[in-house]
């Protein structure tokens, strides 16, 4: 009997040969089935960025199972245990299962895993894109760095050849040029000339004739200009390649002039001078001129016209600045020159003053001398006529000196304080001799507010009264003089007569006006003008004797003063009045002057802040307690005296707002009264002010005031005024150092 | 005399006495003090001057005839006659005290009493012409006018 075991036989027993081939296969398949899972996590875990692990592991799963039913496969070869078989039914249900399973996971999956294909691609597509705009602003800023690089080049320097030589240099270099030219308008305007050359050293210069259509072309308009490679401008060079010339582009380069700056306008191009700047690319390079390098150009060659006007200005400013100073040369010259001739002319007329007066001086001493002796009748006639025509010529001598001197400037008025109404008494002493031989009148009128005292030259001001007055008295032969002084309001200056004198009334000075009435000769309308010019005499002058030279100098120093002088007059016979002002200071202080005695004015100083304020004196001696304490009544204190120390700390208390103490008494110590007075009060607020008064300005005083908490010193004597600066510092500071 | 004479007179000699060194600017300060509330006070400082500048004079004769002189006591005294004189304006007299002191200073007896002859006639001189000003004041005063 066959023993029935429960394995299970193949089907078909196959040959032995097949049989061995499969087996082998189903081994091999196994072993690939394995490893291929293991290389998949090899390589899955060396790369991060695999997103689908999960379908990963099914995949892995299913090749697994897969090997697994392939290795179990091998048993079922031979005679196999029922075991076998349903280990092997349980494998291939499972394949069967993560197989499909995989499979509907993969439909899912390979769409996404296409368009990311399609994404990769659009993004290299992209980048180069990118790639490409980068390259193109690289370019681009290269040109605008070449830009800036050449500008920079040509606005440093103000040399008009650097400037276009460099010009040509950079540009030939920045754009690659093979050849670069600059045609500069001539003299005539009618050509241009070809003026600098990028590659030739020494252009030959030949000029071509300016109104070429294409030169017009490019003028008109102030962009590049494409123009031919064979037009008169550009046929610079043989051309030296067999194809093709390079492209070639011109520009206008405005030459701008000095006068195109107007102070508020841009400058416009009406004078249309241009010079032309043609730019050629190398032969056979094929290259083209782009946009950019178009731009470039132009901004050049404004950049080249800025520059060149900059270099034009310079020149004309050094040009003019050498003329300036050529011409300062001269007249340094000339004003030394000047000064020289004016030296010489003062020495000599002062060596002829001198010179002329001493025999002058001589005769009329001599024949004053002897008049008092004892002459026949003819011979004093004589003497006198000497006498009188030799004083006459010392005064002409005077006044020619005085004369000149006023004219080229050279006196100066000597400012001084001196009494007024004294110049007009002695006027009147030094006239009145002479009024009364010729029995006329004089007399002084000044008004009540001409000031005692005045800044000014005394000796001029008489020298003009009295010329004035002279002239009065000797052109009158009867009647009277009157002589009236008064000040000038500032509105009755503005005198229509005189419209070329404008006065300007200020504060520490005034006017005053003169005037003298005569009733004698009188002065016809027409000669008026004429008196005060020197050496011109009218009819009635020329009579009366008289240089001609006395109303020129009193105009002259008139003028000095700062003031005016005119005549009036009604006509010949009807006498005439001179009028002149002149400006004279007013003294500031009269105790500064000759006048030390201050009138007694009792001016009321009660000031409204000290009324009231209590303060205490103390101090030995009694005079000067009493003088303290009438300082401070007059300023409206009420005041307590002390006599001594122990008394004072008796009597001070925190009324008394200050405390003024003498120091100074030697041999009683005032500082420490001073320290007992703090240390009673010891709220600041109470404690009233301490003042030292001291005799001298003894640093180590100062110091022991302060050291003992004074709050002030005030050095004697006092005044009122010091003492109400003193009180009122004090009381606004609640601090004084100090008051000298 | 007018009214205007003597006051131009007593304008003249308060001038003078300015001039020749007898007051100075601290006797102005007291004339600007006297008003109407305070109408003699310039006459009373003066009065008071002149008593208390006498007092001390007797004493610094007598300080100055002892056997033993005690400069420090003449100190003190001509200490307070020069704080008197400045005090109203009596600048010679003050300059003297100046002196006195420095030879007080010094303990020189011979200078001291030189001094002291010095500051004497310098206070008879400006007495005597503090005492011509205010009469002059009164007759101005008296002849219906004011300072």
């Amino acid at each position: 009997m066959i023993e029935s075991c429960n394995c299970i036989e193949p089907q078909l027993p196959a040959d032995e040969l097949l049989m061995k081939y499969q087996y082998i296969s189903d081994f091999f398949i196994a072993l690939a089935y394995f490893s291929i899972p293991l290389e998949l996590i090899y390589f899955v875990k060396k790369s991060a960025l695999f997103p689908y692990r999960w379908v990963l592991v099914q995949f892995g799963a299913f090749i697994v199972l897969c090997g697994a039913t392939h290795l179990i496969n091998l048993w079922t070869f031979t005679m196999h245990t029922r075991t076998v078989e349903i280990v092997m039914t349980i494998a291939k249900v499972c394949t069967a299962v993560v197989s499909c399973a995989t499979a509907l996971t993969l439909v899912h999956i390979i769409p996404d895993l296409l368009s990311v294909k399609t994404r990769e691609l659009f993004l290299k597509n992209k980048a180069a894109e990118l790639d490409r705009e980068m390259g193109l602003i690289r370019t681009q800023e290269e040109t605008g760095r070449h830009v800036r690089m050449l500008t920079h080049e040509i606005r440093s320097t103000l040399d008009r050849h650097t400037i276009l030589k460099t010009t040509l240099v950079e540009l030939g270099r920045t754009l690659e040029l093979e050849e670069c030219a600059l045609w500069m308008p001539t003299r005539t305007g009618l050509e241009l000339q070809l003026s600098y050359t990028l590659r030739q050293q020494n252009p030959v210069e030949y000029t071509v004739p300016i109104q070429l259509p294409v030169i017009n072309q490019v003028f008109n308009t102030n962009r590049a200009v494409k123009i031919s490679p064979n037009c008169a401008v550009a046929r610079l060079r043989p051309t030296a390649g067999k194809y093709m010339p390079g492209e070639v582009v011109a520009v206008r380069v405005p030459l701008l002039h000095l006068s195109n700056f107007q102070i508020n306008d841009w400058p416009e191009l009406s004078t249309k001078r241009y010079a032309l700047m043609v730019l050629m690319l190398p032969s056979d390079s094929a290259r083209q001129w782009h946009v950019h390098e178009l731009e470039l150009v132009e901004v050049v060659a404004d950049q080249v016209a800025v520059a060149l006007s900059h270099a034009a200005i310079l020149e004309e400013s050094m040009r003019a600045r050498d003329l300036l100073m050529e011409q300062n040369v001269a007249l340094d010259l000339a004003r030394r020159e000047a000064e020289t001739a004016i030296r010489a002319r003062n020495d000599f007329l002062a060596v002829m003053n001198h010179e002329m007066r001493t025999p002058m001086d001589a005769i009329i001493a001599l024949a004053s001398l002897l008049l008092e002796t004892e002459l026949t009748p003819e011979q004093r006639l004589m003497v006198e006529t000497i006498l009188k025509s030799s004083n006459l010529l010392a005064t002409l001598i005077n006044d020619v000196l005085d004369l000149s001197r006023l004219e080229d400037g050279s006196l100066q008025l000597e400012l001084e304080t001196f009494n007024l109404h004294a110049v007009f008494r002695e006027v009147l002493n030094l006239i009145k001799p002479i009024a009364s031989v010729k029995k006329l009148l004089v007399t002084v009128n000044l008004a009540p507010d001409v000031p005692e005292y005045a800044i000014g030259d005394e000796k001029h001001l008489m020298q003009t009264i009295l010329n004035v007055v002279g002239n009065a008295v000797k052109f009158s032969k009867e009647g009277s003089i009157t002589i009236t002084a008064f000040m000038v309001k500032s509105e009755s200056l503005r005198d229509s007569r005189t419209p070329d004198f404008s006065p300007v009334p200020s504060d520490n000075h005034f006017y005053l006006r003169v005037q003298v009435k005569d009733f004698g000769a009188g002065i016809s309308p027409q000669d008026i003008p004429k008196i005060f010019t020197k050496f011109a005499q009218t009819q009635s002058t020329k009579n009366s004797g008289g240089s001609g030279l006395g109303l020129a100098i009193c105009k002259r120093f008139v003028n000095l003063m700062e003031g005016n002088i005119w005549i009036e007059s009604d006509g010949l016979g009807k006498g005439c009045t001179a009028i002149f002002l002149v400006k004279l200071g007013i003294p500031e202080r009269l105790s500064e002057s000759k006048l030390p005695f201050m009138p007694m004015v009792a001016a009321n100083h009660g000031q409204a802040n000290f009324h009231g304020l209590k303060v205490l004196v103390l101090d030995e001696n009694g005079i000067s307690r009493m003088v303290m304490k009438g300082l401070l009544v007059h300023l409206g204190c009420e005041v307590t005296t002390v006599s001594s120390g122990e008394e004072c700390l008796r009597v001070v208390s925190q009324e008394h707002k200050v405390v003024l103490m003498d120091v100074c008494v030697p041999g009683k110590d005032g500082y420490e009264i001073a320290l007992r007075i703090r240390e009673k009060f010891t709220k600041l607020r109470e404690k009233p002010l301490i003042v030292a008064l001291i005799g001298n300005t003894d640093k180590v005083i100062k110091e022991n005031c302060m050291r003992v908490g004074m709050d002030g010193v005030i050095l004697k004597p006092v005044s009122l005024d010091k003492l109400r600066s003193v009180l009122s510092d004090l009381l606004e500071h609640r601090v004084l150092f100090e008051a000298v | 005399m007018d009214l205007v004479q003597l006051q131009r007179q007593f304008v003249d000699y308060t001038t003078s006495l300015f001039n020749e060194g007898f007051l100075d600017d601290q006797f102005n300060q007291l004339q600007q003090l006297q008003d109407e509330s305070n109408p003699d006070f310039v006459v009373e400082v003066v009065s008071l001057f002149f008593e208390d500048s006498e007092r001390h004079l007797n004493e610094l004769t007598q300080s100055l005839e002892q056997q033993n002189i005690d400069f420090k006591r003449i100190d003190a005294h001509v200490h307070q006659l020069k704080g008197s004189s400045s005090s109203i304006g009596a600048q010679r007299v003050q300059k003297e005290c100046i002196n006195f002191r420095g030879y007080c200073e010094e303990k020189n007896i011979e200078g001291c009493r030189k001094c002291l002859q010095q500051v004497k006639h310098e206070y008879v001189l400006v007495k005597n012409k503090l005492e011509t000003l205010f009469k002059l004041e009164q007759q101005i005063i008296a002849a219906g006018g004011s300072i």
